[in-house]
């Protein structure tokens, strides 16, 4: 019985390769791989949306072929990711992946771009600065900016406008949390602030008791780097010890998750400056047509009030492909040669602004700071206040420079010799 | 416990195997098909079917097949089965060379492969030692701590661990030349390794000691009596899983090249049970049929929910009612069914002429 067993389960296998295998060459094939399950699923959904509406504005057809795009879900694991993009590149024989969604897949996929030299990777929103700084693959574009340079450009805002000078810092104990604190502690300590205390917490434990317990009395504020319902136990349980002082956010901090959560965490979070890729309230025409653009497409209850931060992200890296793809006629032979040296060489005028690349191929962009203010109905909302142009990667240094500071870790920006411009 | 009621049909006897025939004859034409059809796989499929299907498919097999042997012959259901593979791969990457020069050791690979082995099998008898004090659930729920608590210390310790991150360019080494990361030489190293594998459950499942296992499974009271050491031999069969884990794990950190606390979460150690119940935990083929059909559902889903024209966002669904239908129709997983539609097709034959009724 095992015989027969054996071999009908042998003879599927050697089948399904055939039936799932070839298809024409005359369509461009784009694989959007995306987390849809877990922690960033809603916000992957976003970016699925909001690659099919940039594709819609050209009617998916460029150079005269048709663009047909296959979602590839992720569960924000590396091992998955990898897996995923495999499957896209060489069962789906995509010819450009846009993805992935989170930093440690955005260096999964760095490495496994140097397996497909033939096919370009434009990375969707991950933030990681070791994707495109550490050992860059030559085929992997990101017009993101990534999770320091997010964070530039609050510290000096915070110490010029509001004469904050010491802070304590409480951040998320991983990757995103070393390198949003990276950007912001680097342009904070420049501009003369000083960093009295870092805690870090790992992701995902709700007892903040013990850090609350240990904040010095003598600080202008708490940089909180901090996301969902991280940020959420925080504040409850700051406000139910009690205390009370200002909070700079970091990136992920004043998300609608805490912007709308329910409880008195509100009290405290007013007047909060952070710092992100996008403002709701720019005004920049660019951004109000994209934000009509969205709502329009989407029937309410299928998408969020605005475009969400991954959602932005994946319409940008869409966008750049687009423009690419225009710029050489739809034309991807030779290893995609031609396609590559457009995006090279490409100025993307996207909803949030002017995009263009480095030699690493990383984004250089701008970076807005918005301040949380009580709405209209009584919900917290943000406004933006400022803005920073052409933040680069190397947050304003040489390469030289940037790269003495080190690699995003819990120690790295040694906030002293900053100040004293060293 | 109801997983422990199966009695496993490792030692049983092959009608077909008549004293005078030697053991190339008794060996089933099903086999040599089979045989044959794995080893020229590589002719016909593609290399994603190589190196991600097929390959990943006799990884997660081999880990499976632990849980096989634990719970099949042992009548220990253990969910820890994941972390040692996960430790095998981490210590892989801790003592070998991998893309985080500040903590990898970078040693030979002749030292830090027995080195993994040794302490993935040390963590599996000591945390086997603490599981075979209980029974059922109590084992299960056991083994789910040590899991989550090595899941949770991997993501929050930095000096060995690299906590969230991992580590990654994790590569296998280059022996004889040959890069065995490609996907004809990565197929057949797994392949190669599932098969001893499974010849060394089969084996051991004959021997003395899968016998005497076999009998503590079943009346654990009567083998004391008797004057088998029951502790001794459940632990011993942990340390021996501990084998089977190990090289599927450090054959899925050198097939994704890194290795992260995601890999061994808790998701992860349940998704190992199901693919043993899958394919049935009577037998240790039925590990590798439940991580085929596991891989196939994984890979695939997306593609069929697209077919008819849903979001490929529900992916989830299709593996999640696959496994329904599964688990509804043969509570002993694909395997079972297969014994019960032999069975009645052999009921169709007349039993006293023969006949076809």
């Amino acid at each position: 019985m095992r015989k027969t067993m054996l071999a009908a389960f042998s003879a599927i296998a050697m089948m399904l390769p055939g039936a799932a295998a070839a298809q024409g060459t005359p369509p461009i094939r784009i694989g959007i791989l995306v987390a849809l399950e877990g922690a960033f699923a809603a916000g992957g959904a976003d970016g699925v949306r909001n690659v099919e509406l940039a594709l819609k504005q050209i009617n998916s057809t460029v150079g005269g072929r048709r663009i047909e795009t296959v979602v590839a879900p992720t569960d924000t694991r590396p091992d998955t990711t990898v897996r995923m993009a495999r499957k896209l590149i060489e069962q789906d024989k995509v010819d450009i992946i846009i993805g992935p969604l989170s930093g440690s897949e955005g260096i999964a996929m760095r490495d496994f771009a140097k397996t497909i030299p033939g096919n370009v990777v434009i990375n969707g929103i991950s933030g990681a600065l070791e994707t495109t700084w550490v050992d860059p693959a030559p085929n992997f574009y990101r017009f993101n900016l990534d999770g320091a340079q997010w964070g530039y450009g609050l510290g000096s805002y915070v110490v010029k406008q509001k004469n904050w000078r010491r802070v304590v810092t409480i951040a998320a104990d991983y990757s995103f949390g070393y390198t949003n604190f990276m950007g912001f502690a680097v342009d904070y300590c420049k501009a003369g602030g000083d960093i009295v205390q870092r805690f870090w917490q790992p992701l995902g434990q709700s007892d903040f008791g013990a850090i609350i317990a240990q904040l010095p009395d003598n600080i202008d504020a708490i940089y909180l780097g901090l996301g969902g319902t991280d940020a959420i136990n925080f504040l409850n349980q700051y406000q139910q010890a009690g205390e009370r002082t200002r909070l700079i956010g970091g990136t992920i901090m004043a998300d609608q998750t805490v912007l709308t959560a329910r409880g008195r965490a509100k009290e405290v979070l007013t007047g909060t400056p952070t710092s992100g890729p996008f403002a709701i309230d720019n005004p920049d025409p660019a951004w109000q047509t994209y934000v009509k653009l969205y709502q329009d497409a989407f029937p309410a209850n299928q998408r969020f009030p605005t475009p969400s931060l991954f959602g932005l992200g994946y319409y940008v890296a869409t966008l750049a492909a687009i423009r690419g793809l225009e710029a050489v006629g739809g034309d991807l032979g030779n290893g995609q040669a031609r396609f590559k040296e457009a995006l090279n060489k490409l100025q993307l005028d996207s909803p949030i602004g002017r995009i263009t690349l480095n030699e690493n191929r990383q984004a250089t962009g701008t970076v807005f700071i918005t301040e949380v203010v009580e709405g209209s109905d009584g919900n917290l909302t943000s406004k933006m206040v400022a803005r920073t142009d052409n933040v680069t990667q190397t947050l304003g240094m040489t390469a030289e420079q940037y790269r003495a500071i080190g690699l995003p870790s819990r120690n790295v920006v040694d906030c002293a010799r900053l100040r004293t411009g060293g | 416990m109801a997983l422990a009621d199966q009695a496993p049909t490792g030692a049983r006897i092959n009608p077909a195997a008549a004293p005078g025939r030697s053991w190339i004859e008794r060996i089933p034409p099903g086999w040599w098909i089979a045989v044959v059809v794995l080893l020229a796989m590589p002719m016909v499929a593609n290399n994603f079917w190589l190196f991600q299907v097929m390959g990943w498919s006799f990884i997660l097999g081999m880990i499976a097949v632990s849980l096989t042997f634990l719970a099949g012959y042992g009548g220990m259901v253990s969910l820890l089965q994941m972390s040692i593979a996960g430790l095998a791969g981490y210590m892989v990457a801790i003592l070998g060379p991998s893309g985080t020069t500040s903590i990898s050791l970078g040693l030979a690979w002749w030292i830090a492969l027995p080195a993994a082995f040794l302490v993935a099998a040390i963590f599996a008898t000591l945390s086997g030692a603490l599981a075979v004090r209980t029974e059922g659930i109590y084992t299960i729920m056991i083994t789910l701590a040590i899991a989550a608590a090595f899941f949770y210390f991997t993501r929050q310790n930095y000096t060995i661990f690299n906590g969230y991150s991992g580590f990654n360019l994790v590569l296998p080494p280059r022996l004889f030349g040959v890069n065995w990361r490609d996907p004809v030489p990565f197929y057949y190293l797994c392949l190669g390794c599932a098969a001893l594998c499974y010849g060394a459950v089969v084996y051991i499942s004959r021997s003395p000691f899968g016998l005497a296992l076999q009998g503590v499974r079943d009346n654990p009271r009567r083998m004391a009596a008797l004057g088998f050491n029951v502790t001794a031999h459940r632990v011993a069969a942990h340390a021996l899983a501990s084998v089977f884990a190990s090289v599927g794990g450090i054959l899925l950190v050198w097939q994704n090249a890194q290795i992260a606390p995601g890999t061994i979460g808790i998701p992860a150690a349940i998704d190992i049970l199901v693919v043993a119940v899958i394919g049935g935990l009577r037998r240790p083929l039925g590990a590798f049929v439940g991580a085929f059909i596991y891989v196939i559902l994984q890979v695939f889903s997306p593609d069929v929910l697209g077919v008819f024209g849903f979001s490929a966002e529900r992916f989830k669904l299709i593996i999640g009612l696959g496994f329904l239908a599964v688990v509804l129709f043969s509570p002993d997983g694909v395997l079972g069914l297969w014994d019960r539609w032999r069975a009645r097709r052999a009921r169709r034959v007349d039993p006293l002429t023969g006949a076809p009724r």
